[in-house]
């Protein structure tokens, strides 16, 4: 059988792979990759040995903040982050999600304080029963991660 | 014994542990029982209310009194510099600057935590929108210990809305450091949230929901009552509701001896005046316990020894 490379190799920046097949678009949605001027090679619902499915995202010459790492670990746990330097993998770590999350989402609750005062929001993150659940630290309330993401 | 709450935030009932929760109780029983006038003397307390609430204020305010301290604060935030824009951030940066405690309310939800991150004195939270309430469920856990003689191992019955009712929510979730079994009494609109059930099934809390007062009257001991809101339904379907979830005498015929029921108050139609005679009704030695339960947090909080 041919092999095909069914994704562009990029010479510098990022390759995010491994993501559920599915939550590329939305990756690429929360990171605003779309507005931004890199360029960008998508690859949907590609055969993956592990996952069955998977997305993959190619970004040239961009790296990511903690901040985004963390905002992607909340939809894609399972993904691996590349950092590529002359079409080599200069760096390589697979996603985790996080205990905590600052300043990344603005609060679901509109009458959490965060919306009227100079803070971060600051969510714990919690696994129940196969979702990801976001408990705001100052209001206390818990939020499924979709809706947090208001995806 | 050892005063872990010196200088601390009294924030949210989730940051208690079962000692926190004893060592308050054991304060405010003892302050019942030999006031002590002497513990806040020197202290200034600031009790800023930036939402109207009169019987949380006053309990305050006497439990402030009652101990020798002294008050500044205001009972609405409709004249403070909140009208004029300024953040709630500052205003209590500045206030706490002037006071050893600050006390406060407000109607959003979170306010409290905030305060606590540019207040330069602990803060105590006397309720954030529909979030915490922690002094309210600090009195009530005194209230039932001191009807039952004990905390562990009780049957509680929650009755009326208990999904909007944050004392409901803290008072669960205190209960379960003393292996409480609850049952739910509430028209399916205003069941409990799905977060503190959650919560429960962590923890390996019995819980049942039930229909009826009257046959889980004779299994509980303690009822705690709150309002069913007429504003959440319309008029035919309250009527119809609100019947269900009304406790009149004839609800308790079966009652165990030792039941007691409990209010945050305030009551409009839910007990019937009737009960107020029965040895059943606690609600107003309840709504009194607030003032000790108080004392007793200003007190662990501002003194290293009480």
């Amino acid at each position: 059988m041919r092999k095909k490379l069914q994704v562009e190799a990029i010479r510098q920046g990022t390759v995010i792979d491994h993501i559920p097949a599915g939550q590329g678009i939305k990756i690429l949605d929360r990171l605003q990759l779309l507005d931004s001027n890199a360029s960008i090679t998508v690859g949907f619902n590609l055969p993956s040995k592990d996952q069955g499915h998977k997305d993959i995202i190619k970004v040239t010459n961009r790296m990511f903040s903690e901040q985004e790492a963390n905002q992607l670990a909340l939809f894609a746990p399972t993904a691996t982050i590349n950092v590529i330097d002359n079409y080599e993998v200069v760096d390589k770590f697979k996603m985790a999600l996080p205990e905590s999350l600052q300043g990344a989402f603005s609060c679901p609750n509109s009458n959490c304080i965060t919306h009227n005062e100079p803070v971060d929001t600051h969510f714990s993150l919690r696994e129940h029963k196969g979702d990801v659940r976001l408990k705001c630290r100052y209001c206390e309330k818990s939020f499924s991660k979709d809706i947090v993401a208001e995806l | 014994m050892e005063n872990r709450l010196y200088k601390r935030d009294i924030i949210s009932i989730a940051d208690f542990d079962r000692n926190d929760l004893e060592l308050v109780l054991e304060t405010a029983a003892q302050l019942k029982n030999s006031p002590r006038p002497d513990l806040l003397k020197g202290k200034v307390i600031a009790s800023c209310f930036f939402e109207a609430s009169t019987r949380t204020r006053l309990s305050f305010e006497t439990a402030v009194q009652r101990l020798g301290g002294t008050l500044i604060g205001f009972s609405d935030g409709g004249n403070t510099s909140a009208k004029k824009g300024e953040t709630l951030a500052d205003s209590v940066n500045i206030i706490s600057s002037y006071t050893d405690a600050f006390v406060m309310r407000h109607p959003q939800e979170g306010s409290a935590r905030l305060a606590s991150e540019f207040s330069s004195v602990p803060v105590i939270n006397g309720g954030d929108g529909s979030n915490q309430h922690p002094t309210q469920t600090l009195l009530d856990l005194f209230s039932i210990r001191e009807c039952q003689d004990k905390l562990d191992g009780l049957k509680i019955a929650f009755v009326g809305d208990l999904k909007y009712g944050r004392t409901v929510h803290s008072l669960a979730q205190a209960l379960c450091h003393f292996g409480a079994e609850f049952t739910f009494i509430a028209p399916k609109a205003l069941t409990m949230p799905d977060y503190i059930l959650e919560e429960l099934d962590e923890k390996g809390i019995k819980y049942h929901f039930s229909d009826s007062i009257e046959e889980t009257a004779p299994k509980v001991d303690i009822i705690y009552m709150t309002r069913v809101q007429k504003e959440r339904f319309d008029e035919t379907e309250y009527k119809h509701i609100a019947s269900r979830y009304i406790l009149n005498v004839d609800s308790l015929k079966d009652a165990k001896d030792n039941l007691k029921i409990l209010h945050p108050l305030p009551r409009v139609d839910e007990i019937a005046v009737e009960v107020d005679k029965t040895p059943y009704a606690y609600y107003f030695q309840q709504a009194e316990n607030g003032v000790y339960a108080r004392q007793a947090l200003l007190a662990l909080v501002l003194n290293e020894v009480v």
